[in-house]
């Protein structure tokens, strides 16, 4: 664990002095923000950050790949990766250690959307216990999608190939299930259901804690882990 | 301390080793001697647990680089051809960062890190200690990958072209800390320089094709050369006049003279357990000619080289 905790913090520090991060932060506020002011913040609308948490699932499917994407994909092509692993550590220390760095980044971001919060709490008389589901929901939610990303980085030596296959995976889960549970006949439509990551998020977002989609989000958290460290290990395979 | 028995790695249907084996006794420095595409740096790869061999076994400090690798990396320090370093971290953060991941404890930490920086000259005489990574020119990124590898005081050091893309001054430092090195750790380093493995190493493994095509000291493999030793003789006299009567000389293979003003420079390729310095001395006296030089010229290393990879890539080409 001490190892791993190393690595994550390293991984954290990364963060800190990558431009990239910046900017993918600024976005993802800068987007957050405009519609929290659009469909929130106005005379008459309900005072509650529910409109908030569903378009940040919907923002996530393409901030996470781009937060994930140098993971893993950027070790192996500046060689880092052998100088990494040749170190006794093992390739699950090295995937949880990346996994927690980048979601200690993203719960950090989570952490500036407050604000958004403490506004509401001024002006109106914000329900806590669907903010703190809300939020609930976003980090598992959001770890789900960062160890997507993660995997999605250990497939290539390219960033932008790892983002891009990241985001096509995340719009499975994201979009073609909601459209598959609108649209499909059964008993697709009922299976579609079962994988959209949307509907669990939407229990969340209402201030519902739904066991089911604690479930869903942590298992697509653990065999995505999972995965990323078979794919790390596949190179012993060859 | 490193044992290896025909250890074999394939890449598909390209044998990159092909069923080597040599051990390496503790303190011992040996070099790795090969062309490009030899297997030196597939073969490291394999001892540092990064690739797994196709078949054969490796064993560091008794512990097996397939099953037991974790102890095998607790017990080497590696330093790969071109070292990855985290460019937006400073030098002592990376090693900080390392020493952690090596198992040293805090409180020995910043002793560990001050240690490799005085001796890999990180500190002084020029601190590069709070400089970027990304910053530092090849030589000081290369000092760096050593210090990592050192971090430990692992007993066995890997080092891979240690000084490739390093200017002289930089290679006879890296040099010297070899040397240093040397006798308190079992250190294997690669190299297709063979001045470098010359003046560093006991011992020397010379690859080629993915086999070993030969292994000794550097006098052993000298003294191997296949083919005669050459006589080299500088007499003053005219030039068809010296090649004949050198010529005329029994069991001598093959002359060949340079003429250097009125001096000619002969080289006298001579049969197996021929010496003919006494002859060419009497010949200059009886002819009258001066002479100002006659010396018995060794094969060479390089010739050695040139040689055992030429005759061990053809083997291999037909193997394959």
């Amino acid at each position: 664990m001490r190892k791993t905790l190393i690595l994550a913090r390293r991984e954290i520090s990364g963060y800190f002095y990558s431009p990239m991060a910046y900017v993918i932060g600024a976005l993802f506020l800068l987007a957050s923000g405009a519609w929290f002011f659009h469909a929130i913040f106005r005379p008459g609308q309900p005072a509650t950050l529910r409109p908030l948490f569903e378009a940040m699932a919907w923002i996530m499917v393409f901030a996470t790949p781009l937060l994930t994407m140098h993971l893993v994909s950027e070790e192996f092509r500046t060689g880092t990766f052998e100088t990494l692993v040749t170190a006794p550590v093992t390739d699950t220390q090295v995937i949880v250690g990346k996994f927690l760095g980048v979601l200690v980044f993203y719960m950090l971001l989570l952490a500036c959307t407050g604000l958004y919060m403490w506004l509401i709490a001024i002006y109106g008389r914000p329900d806590p216990g669907v903010a703190v589901m809300g939020y609930c929901g976003m980090v598992l939610l959001g770890a789900a999608y960062l160890a997507v990303g993660l995997f999605a980085s250990t497939l290539t030596t390219h960033q932008a190939v790892a983002a891009i296959l990241s985001i096509a995976i995340l719009s499975v889960f994201a979009i073609l299930m909601q459209l598959l549970t609108l649209h499909a006949p059964g008993p697709w439509n009922q299976l579609a259901a079962r994988l959209n990551a949307m509907t669990y998020f939407k229990d969340f977002a209402r201030g519902m804690f739904d066991t089911r989609g604690v479930v869903f989000f942590s298992s697509t958290t653990a065999l995505f882990l999972f995965l990323s460290v078979k794919m790390l290990e596949s190179r012993r395979w060859k | 301390m490193i044992e290896v028995r025909n250890l074999t790695k394939k890449y598909g249907r390209v044998t990159a080793v092909n069923g080597i084996s040599f051990h390496v006794d503790a303190g011992d420095v040996v070099g790795f001697l090969g062309p490009n595409g030899a297997g030196k740096t597939t073969t490291l790869k394999i001892l540092t647990c990064y690739h797994p061999a196709t078949s054969g076994q490796a064993t560091i400090a008794g512990y097996d680089v397939l099953t037991q690798s974790l102890d095998v990396r607790r017990n080497i320090g590696y330093m790969p051809e071109s070292p990855g370093l985290y460019p937006e971290m400073k030098v002592h953060e990376f090693l900080k960062f390392r020493a952690a991941l090596r198992e040293i404890p805090r409180r020995g930490r910043r002793a560990a890190i001050a240690r490799v920086a005085v001796l890999c000259r990180l500190s002084e005489p020029e601190n590069m200690m709070h400089r970027n990574m990304g910053e530092l020119s090849r030589g000081y990124r290369q000092r760096v990958a050593i210090a990592d590898a050192m971090l430990h005081s692992p007993p066995v050091l890997i080092l891979d072209e240690p000084t490739s893309g390093l200017d002289p001054a930089q290679i006879r430092s890296m040099r010297e800390l070899i040397l240093k090195l040397g006798g308190t750790h079992t250190i294997i380093l690669s190299s297709h320089i063979l001045a470098e493995v010359e003046q560093t190493c006991d011992r020397l493994i010379v690859i080629a094709g993915g086999r070993i095509a030969a292994a000794g000291t550097p006098d052993e493999l000298r003294k191997s050369v296949i083919g005669p030793s050459r006589i080299v003789a500088e007499i003053k006299g005219n030039r068809e006049k010296v090649l004949n009567a050198v010529k005329g000389i029994p069991d001598v293979r093959q002359v060949q003279i340079k003429s250097i003003g009125k001096w000619q420079r002969v080289t006298i390729h001579e049969k197996d357990g021929a010496d003919h310095r006494s002859d060419i001395s009497a010949l200059a006296h009886d002819k009258g000619w001066a002479l100002r030089e006659l010396r018995d010229e060794a094969g060479s290393l390089e010739d050695f080289f040139v040689h055992v990879t030429y005759e061990q890539n053809i083997a291999s080409t037909g193997d394959q």
